[in-house]
């Protein structure tokens, strides 16, 4: 990685660090991942799939909402701040600005993930007691969360170089929702015919498809999660990503600083 | 080799609901800043200097025209590690400490990592801030973010330093420290470009100024030239509670200050002046010619370009 890319993501890092809001939503996660312990208890026989269940949704949640609470301000609130004005008047190329933030901004997922997975998994030790080899499959579950962060990152930052914090947010929350029931949409545009059916088919494949990506009721339940999919949806998170990111940096390479 | 060549640079934004009326922030400006002089870009505010600054800083993009610094077009990222840059009231991020922020501008700026601890102690000790190296931003005043910003903007040796109102928010004896250092850059052989408003600060500092005015440049020159319009006056200052009949006669302009009192006459009286006053036996503190001050100039090119305006409408 380009070095100022490496410095301008580890300073996000930094500052998505020493930000107390985030211990508090670490600190709510992992309250969660306690409820889940409790309800576990009173589900007689169910206890691993509604500690599993509901352990990572709440990772899933509150990594969703840490995404688009850091990500919504990431260049919007460096334009408003003027902290962007000493760094671009630096051999910083506003693409490698761009990308260093996305990096720093999923970098801090990554790390709160991990903190919030030793979360669910103690709280899994502790209603069964022991590990199984289905629990691997709780590894790709997580996985695939992070690739949902990746799509949110990129998302945010999207919005947060042209648009305001508040609208941003509305903006990638609404994704978030839409993209949740991608393959409820797809199978609309499926059913129906003429231009709705063009329209459908189009925003079924525009918005990012977060149905393909939650994987927790399955593994929940101990089901197996395929090679082709952890692939598939590798390639399709970061394609995805990518794309967005693209459309950010070509916003913010035109972008007066008033 | 000049050290900024502005070639026609000029802005107008698009405003209203439907960014339809343009609104002009600056004319075709050209400017040529030579290298290691302090050159200052004095007008009122909304005259149009910071958006000068922030097109050579690429943070805003020209409608038209394009420039040159230290040799090579202004886009060109490299010369950015040639500059250094202290943007007007400077913020900064204030969860880091005045420490790591010169480290993280060091970083970006490509100084090697050995170099940049050396040089951020430098700088930090320079303009005052190795007592609280280690404090937050968010715990400094306003004046010492001023510091700071003068001390990201030195960091990494730049040979072209760009301040936008480096005294504002500084008390007397930081607007002083500033202007010490802004000498020593000089000495040092790298030039100094700052926008000021203040004009007693651009006239102690400045080798040339530029005036800018609703976006035009209104005049440019060495200070000196700007300032010897005003010809063949001296004044003449004495000690002394009374105006001597012979020097009322002269028909200078007299005002009396506690027990001094100062008189603008005719260079060509100056002679008859002081046989006046040596009559009267008086002391004679000074005789100097009578310069226009660059705030009279700075005055009268921004009167002169509201008369134009007037006269056009």
């Amino acid at each position: 990685m380009n070095a100022r890319i490496a410095y301008i993501a580890s300073n996000t890092f930094r500052e998505a660090v020493r930000d107390r809001v985030l211990y508090n939503l670490i600190a709510f996660a992992l309250l969660l991942s306690g409820a889940a312990i409790f309800v576990g208890q009173i589900s007689i026989e169910i206890e691993r799939l509604v500690v599993v269940n509901l352990g990572l949704t709440a990772v899933s949640l509150f990594g969703i909402v840490i995404a688009i609470f850091i990500g919504i301000g990431l260049v919007s609130k460096e334009i408003e701040k003027r902290t962007l004005y000493t760094v671009l008047s630096r051999p910083v190329r506003r693409w490698e600005f761009i990308v260093g933030k996305f990096f720093g901004l999923a970098g801090t997922l990554v790390v709160n993930t991990f903190f919030m997975a030793i979360g669910v998994f103690g709280a899994l030790l502790y209603v069964a007691h022991k590990f199984s080899a289905a629990d691997l499959s709780i590894l790709v579950a997580l996985y695939f969360i992070v690739l949902e962060f990746l799509i949110i990152c990129a998302l945010a930052l999207l919005f947060s170089s042209f648009s305001t914090p508040l609208l941003s947010a509305v903006f990638a929350f609404s994704l978030f929702v839409i993209g949740s029931f991608a393959n409820d949409l797809r199978g609309f545009a499926g059913l129906s015919h003429g231009l709705t059916r063009w329209l459908a088919t189009g925003a079924a494949y525009l918005v990012p498809n977060f149905s393909a990506l939650n994987v927790i009721s399955a593994v929940a339940h101990q089901q197996a999660i395929s090679g082709q999919l952890i692939l598939q949806n590798t390639l399709y998170a970061l394609f995805y990503s990518a794309m967005v990111l693209s459309g950010a940096v070509l916003i913010f390479e035109r972008r007066n600083l008033k | 080799m000049a050290a900024i060549e502005i070639l026609g640079l000029e802005k107008t934004y698009m405003v209203g609901f439907w960014r339809k009326r343009p609104k002009r922030a600056l004319q075709p400006l050209h400017l040529r800043v030579e290298e290691g002089e302090i050159f200052g870009f004095l007008g009122p505010n909304g005259a149009g200097k910071t958006t000068t600054l922030k097109m050579l800083m690429g943070l805003v993009f020209p409608t038209a025209g394009s420039a040159r610094i230290l040799g090579r077009e202004w886009t060109d990222p490299e010369v950015k590690a040639q500059i250094g840059f202290l943007p007007e009231q400077p913020y900064f991020y204030d969860y880091l400490t005045a420490h790591e922020l010169l480290d993280y501008y060091g970083q970006l700026s490509g100084v090697p990592a050995k170099e940049r601890k050396r040089r951020v102690e430098e700088v930090l000790q320079r303009v005052g801030l190795t007592d609280v190296k280690g404090v937050q931003l968010r715990k400094f005043s306003k004046g010492m973010l001023q510091r700071a910003g003068i001390a990201q903007a030195i960091l990494h040796n730049p040979k072209l330093v760009f301040f936008d109102e480096p005294m504002s928010g500084l008390d007397p004896l930081g607007r002083r420290e500033v202007r010490d250092l802004m000498e020593q850059l000089k000495q040092q052989g790298k030039t100094v470009f700052f926008s000021t408003h203040i004009l007693s600060d651009a006239e102690a500092l400045c080798d040339r100024v530029a005036i800018i005015h609703k976006g035009e440049l209104r005049g440019v020159g060495a200070v000196e030239e700007l300032t010897s319009s005003v010809h063949g006056k001296v004044e003449v200052i004495w000690q002394g509670s009374q105006i001597p009949a012979a020097m009322k006669a002269l028909g200078g302009e007299c005002r009396i200050s506690g027990d001094t009192i100062r008189a603008v006459i005719s260079d060509r009286q100056q002679d008859a002046a002081i046989d006046a006053l040596r009559r009267e036996r008086v002391r004679l503190i000074a005789i100097t010619p009578l310069r226009t001050s660059l705030e009279a100039y700075f005055v009268e090119k921004l009167q002169h370009s509201q008369t134009t305006a007037g006269t056009t409408a």
